[in-house]
């Protein structure tokens, strides 16, 4: 019998080994963690600590493990277009405009339609950036690309691997105001994995922490900013003090 | 008062923030087009001083001085007419072959050589080439013998050719293949290994099919190193058919250079050399203005 509490996302006594020629490396050890559906869920840890890993398992691009990793109570055996994900790089192919970077990663029945492509551009604030090649743009705005390429195959869940973390911090924050609010508006679960505490604690309504060598989850904290979320203030503090805390204790 | 100003600024500050964060958007949006914008700007402003007057000056000043000094001395120091030929000599045999139609057809003569071969040379290495590139058994069972017949240069299997062939048309044509060949066959090959493997990940985690990905990822990613190859692979090509026409032909450019040399006229024989490297120049920028055009994303 599943869960009774409505998760996406359930994962099971998950060991991930990598071998290598200097022996095995255990990257992940015994993780059991569940995901609410339409929740938004960080991951943060200091590198190492197997996060990007677990993220991947999630998205089903590294299904050698042991343990069971379900969603929806499937077990996830391979990627797809249900499971987006967003990569650290944005991984838009240069040779094609914005437009057709979308177009490109959409289902037959729906790569023709313009108009639907052009919500995604709208969505993400790219507006009159449809014909641009990706050398004509920014980081940040290459990256929302990326989450416009993702959310136009309508995933059920968004996993997002460290997605800010090559720009700078104005461009940062405002990219993550933008997420939230496609959060909202969309209803779809997310998961981000970041090193950035601030970054985490902002985002997620849980924040796991892990740590490394092996891989395991240390702590789930809770987070609850409300709506609006806000930056600054007592809720916010209280909750990076904690996780603060977890990370250096 | 005091608070009333107080309260003013503070509205005002809030009105500010508020701006701010409504703004930047547009604003981080419209900075990073213009400073691509200006980038690209800058960068047409250096290739404009490249190609303008100041530029094309200094591109043709060392060519104009050199043919200067040369016509100087072949006017005033008296060198042998039979060893070397002036300038104006080359310019004089350029107007009687020009004149006699032969000039027109060696050179058109030596190009459909070169398009033969050259366009055989450039189907067999597309279907080694993606075989090898995409099947690591059949690029290793064709590795051995593909690098011990690279290092052979063309002009090594004139002999053999000859002996195959006779000294026809079919003859230059393979030497010309062997020289285009090898230099396309390796740039396919690479261009396809060298695909960024982060690439395949993206097109399985959108599901993409296979033959979709062939063609929008596979060969656009692997096209600048392809082109590179075919750059090569004709100069490589025409370098062969001079080789080839200097043994056993009655026509062509490298014709026209062993005929220049059996008339013993040095202008000739310049002139030969000269219409070699002026033709493989264009071709090679033909080649080069192509892959600017088709290459348009890098």
């Amino acid at each position: 019998m599943a869960d009774m509490t409505d998760s996406i996302i359930d994962i099971r006594n998950l060991t991930k080994t990598f071998h290598t020629d200097d022996g095995d490396v255990e990257a992940l050890h015994d993780v059991t963690l569940s995901l609410p559906r339409g929740g938004f869920t960080s991951i943060i840890g200091p590198s190492g600590c197997g996060k990007s890993t677990l993220l991947r398992i999630i998205g089903g691009l590294d299904t050698d493990y042991d343990g069971t990793a379900l969603m929806n109570g499937e077990p996830i055996d391979g990627p797809g277009r249900d499971k987006g994900f967003v990569f650290q790089d944005h991984r838009l192919l240069p040779w094609f405009s914005v437009r057709d970077n979308i177009r490109f990663a959409l289902p037959d029945d729906r790569k023709n339609d313009d108009d639907y492509i052009q919500e995604y551009i709208d969505l993400v604030g790219l507006t009159g950036f449809e014909k641009s090649l990706p050398k004509q743009l920014s980081g940040g705005m290459a990256q929302r690309v990326a989450i416009a390429r993702a959310l136009a195959n309508r995933p059920k869940i968004l996993l997002l691997d460290e997605p800010f973390g090559a720009l700078d911090a104005i461009t940062k924050i405002k990219l993550q105001d933008q997420l939230l609010r496609i959060w909202q508006a969309e209803h779809i679960t997310m998961v981000i994995v970041t090193h950035d505490i601030d970054e985490a604690v902002y985002l997620g309504q849980t924040v796991v922490v892990m740590k490394p060598h092996p891989g395991e989850i240390k702590r789930v904290e809770h987070v609850d900013l409300g709506v609006p979320r806000k930056r600054v203030g007592e809720a916010f503090n209280r909750a990076k003090d904690a996780i603060y805390t977890e990370f250096f204790a | 008062m005091v608070e009333k100003v107080l309260t003013g600024l503070s509205t005002l500050r809030a009105g500010a923030t508020d701006a701010t964060v409504v703004r930047p958007d547009r604003a981080q949006t419209k900075s990073a087009v213009s400073t691509s914008t200006a980038n690209r700007k800058r960068a047409r402003s250096r290739s404009k001083m490249a190609s303008g007057v100041g530029g094309w000056v200094l591109y043709l000043i060392l060519p104009v001085v050199i043919v200067a000094a040369w016509a100087l001395y072949g006017t005033f120091g008296g060198s042998q007419s039979y060893a070397m030929a002036t300038p104006q000599q080359i310019v004089q045999a350029t107007v009687e072959y020009a004149a006699s139609g032969e000039l027109w057809l060696n050179i058109a003569v030596s190009i459909a050589r070169v398009l033969e071969g050259f366009l055989v040379a450039l189907a067999a290495a597309a279907v080694l080439g993606v075989g090898a590139g995409v099947s690591h058994r059949f690029e290793r069972a064709i590795d051995l013998i593909m690098q011990i017949l690279r290092p052979i240069p063309g002009i090594a299997w004139i002999p053999l050719a000859i002996i195959w062939f006779g000294i026809g048309e079919n003859s230059k044509v393979y030497i010309i293949f062997i020289g285009a060949f090898f230099p396309m066959f390796v740039n396919i090959v690479d261009g396809i290994k060298g695909i960024d493997k982060r690439y395949f990940e993206l097109g399985e985690a959108y599901e993409i099919p296979k033959w979709r990905f062939i063609r929008q990822v596979v060969v656009p990613a692997a096209l600048p190193q392809i082109l590179t190859g075919i750059r090569l692979g004709l100069s490589g090509a025409w370098i062969c058919v001079v080789a080839a026409e200097m043994i056993g032909a009655t026509s062509g450019v490298g014709f026209m250079l062993s005929d220049g040399r059996s008339m013993s006229r040095p202008d000739v024989v310049i002139l030969a050399m000269l219409i070699i490297g002026v033709i493989g120049k264009l071709m090679d920028d033909f080649v080069q203005w192509q892959r600017r055009r088709i290459v348009n994303w890098l």
